[in-house]
């Protein structure tokens, strides 16, 4: 028997599709005391996907990148966390490798990601 | 019920998220069912505890077959454990996951994974030589193991390579995160000994 089956762990399914390179808005549940809301991050999925056929480990996860007021912010969620409510997909992205690291290092023109069509 | 603990079986180890999305480590411990087919009393034992039998064994020899008529089924794995309020048990009854509760404290006794002869690196944690700087072959040696002339000789009990592994293992102050007795599942928060499929005692321990 396998361990990771047991659960029956699986991402939101309101969850779109994404590859490395989409952009992204994820919902994210945020308890502030009491109150609970939602609160939405968008920027690039650097690491991880998320597709509709495939199972994922029970702790797979993703990076979304967005610079912020100049500030380069990259966000590890886990793809099967109870916390994130949604993940829509605001544009596809045309990359040629499966970690955009190489995004770090870039700003303005050069950090832009052609779009997929 | 009155028992301590319950025999299992280690499936392995996954994440489980809370509700407010903290992921745990948690491992999976096929936990039971049980059958009694052996109750212990202090008139006749001299101490209270009941046995327990776990998965099916295809051959068993004449004494054990005898030993196990009584409850009705041939067990590969038979444990004693202690046990309150005897007259709760009789032998061929079957005992289940649900002596466990979420938030129990417990400890798990199994056999860790074998290493075979392991060097001193691995099985005592010993640094090893420089990699670089004109060394060869002093990569994982144990260094020195003793002195000189006095005394002449290698202390007992310098650690040394060897036999590493294979052994039985406690892991006490487990935290169980969720007991299911009909899917016979217990997860348990952290690490238990031993390889997927190992036999393991789960045992109730009490909370400090």
């Amino acid at each position: 028997m396998d361990a990771r089956q047991i659960l029956d762990i699986k991402p939101s399914d309101a969850m779109e599709e994404f590859r490395p390179g989409d952009t992204v808005i994820v919902n994210v549940r945020i308890r502030e005391g009491e109150r609970e809301r939602v609160q939405a991050y968008q920027g690039n999925v650097i690491v991880g996907s998320h597709r509709k056929d495939h199972i994922p480990q029970p702790g797979a996860t993703f990076t979304v990148r967005r610079v912020s007021y100049g500030v380069g912010v990259e966000r590890i969620f886990p793809l099967c966390s109870p916390m994130i409510e949604s993940v829509k997909v605001t544009r596809r992205g045309k990359v040629r490798r499966a970690r955009l690291f190489y995004l770090r290092g870039l700003t303005g023109r050069k950090a832009r990601i052609k779009e997929r069509r | 019920m009155g028992i301590q603990g319950l025999l299992g079986r280690k499936i392995g180890m996954t994440t489980h998220y809370r509700e407010n999305g903290v992921a745990i480590p948690v491992t999976a411990i096929e936990v039971g069912p049980c059958v009694v087919t052996q109750v212990k009393t202090s008139a006749r034992d001299g101490y209270e505890a009941v046995q327990v039998g776990f998965l099916p064994a295809t051959m068993l020899n004449k004494p054990a077959a005898g030993h196990l008529e009584r409850s009705g089924g041939k067990f590969r794995h038979l444990q004693e454990f202690k046990a309150t309020d005897l007259g709760d048990f009789e032998v061929g009854q079957e005992i289940k996951a649900d002596v466990f509760t979420a938030g129990d404290t417990i400890k798990v006794v199994g056999r860790s994974k074998g290493r075979g002869f392991a060097g001193n690196v691995k099985r005592h944690g010993f640094r090893g030589g420089p990699k670089t700087h004109g060394q060869s072959d002093r990569h994982r040696a144990p260094g020195s193991i003793g002195a000189g002339t006095s005394p002449g000789r290698v202390w007992p009990g310098t650690r040394m390579a060897g036999h590493y592994g294979n052994t039985k293992v406690t892991v006490r102050g487990l935290t169980v995160v969720l007991a299911d007795a009909e899917r016979s599942l217990v997860l348990i928060k952290g690490a238990i000994p031993g390889h997927a499929n190992g036999i393991v005692q789960v045992q109730k321990q009490r909370s400090y």
